[in-house]
């Protein structure tokens, strides 16, 4: 597992049913591309997240492929719509198979 | 056909150029046709439809922000052109997305064109270019 993986998530936390609203979430990641190389020429193997999953209740929101040219910390930002209260998760995967999840209870009201 | 002396000196230092040249370091041309042909699948492509926002000029390549939306679309696919490799990322929009819109930061190699291609669900493809000046490159040494 990647060091100091920390994911960072903002919903709000009561929304109106039917209404889109907006989701931000960022995750502390160095996102190795694979195209550096160090001081001795040797190129760094990629270490990235490369999948990033949105759900709500069960149902998808979101989902991204991501490759070696996504920035350092992704970041995304994207509209969700919801009918009912419930719970929000976030699931990054890594390249080294380390699973990150997050979640977050929606009210409706 | 019969080639004079002068002729045949040409074409062989033609060739010894052309197998001197330095591998290519970046994606070019061709790469990225293949990842937008690879994409659309057949499906037809036109020009508009997906509005792509990105900064004009990035003075730092390792952090670009950029924004897509495509109303409609199933998915949107990122390719940076001048990039090792072209491809970005990859949306895809479920059934409780407010928008068929998402923003991220991505690493740019160089001035370059970034095209955002946009799915329909009925298999056609929407395509928007956007051009970004890059101060400093964001690909490492």
């Amino acid at each position: 597992m990647a060091d100091n993986v920390k994911p960072r998530v903002r919903v709000p936390r009561s929304v109106t049913a039917g209404e889109a609203f907006e989701v931000k979430t960022l995750i502390s990641h160095k996102m190795e591309s694979g195209q550096r190389k160090d001081k001795d020429g040797n190129r760094i193997p990629r270490s990235i997240i490369n999948h990033f999953s949105c759900d709500f209740n069960g149902e998808n929101v979101m989902q991204a492929e991501l490759q070696g040219a996504v920035s350092t910390n992704p970041y995304f930002q994207f509209d969700a719509v919801v009918q009912e209260s419930g719970t929000m998760t976030f699931t990054w995967n890594d390249d080294d198979g380390s699973v990150y999840t997050e979640s977050k209870d929606i009210t409706v009201g | 056909m019969e080639f004079t002396r002068r002729e045949t000196l040409a074409i062989g230092a033609g060739a010894a150029a052309v197998s001197l040249m330095p591998l290519q370091a970046f994606a070019d041309q061709e790469a990225t046709d293949a990842a937008v042909a690879e994409y659309a699948a057949g499906g037809a492509i036109t020009d508009g439809g997906v509005e792509l926002t990105t900064p004009e000029i990035a003075e730092n390549g390792n952090t670009v922000p950029i924004s897509v939306s495509a109303p409609g679309a199933a998915s949107i696919l990122i390719l940076a052109s001048g990039n090792p490799s072209p491809k970005v990322i990859e949306f895809m929009f479920g059934s409780l997305a407010g928008s068929q819109s998402a923003s991220c930061r991505i690493r740019l190699a160089g001035t370059q064109d970034v095209i955002a291609l946009a799915k329909m669900p009925d298999g056609s493809v929407r395509r928007g270019t956007s051009t970004v000046k890059v101060t400093i490159g964001g690909c490492g040494g």
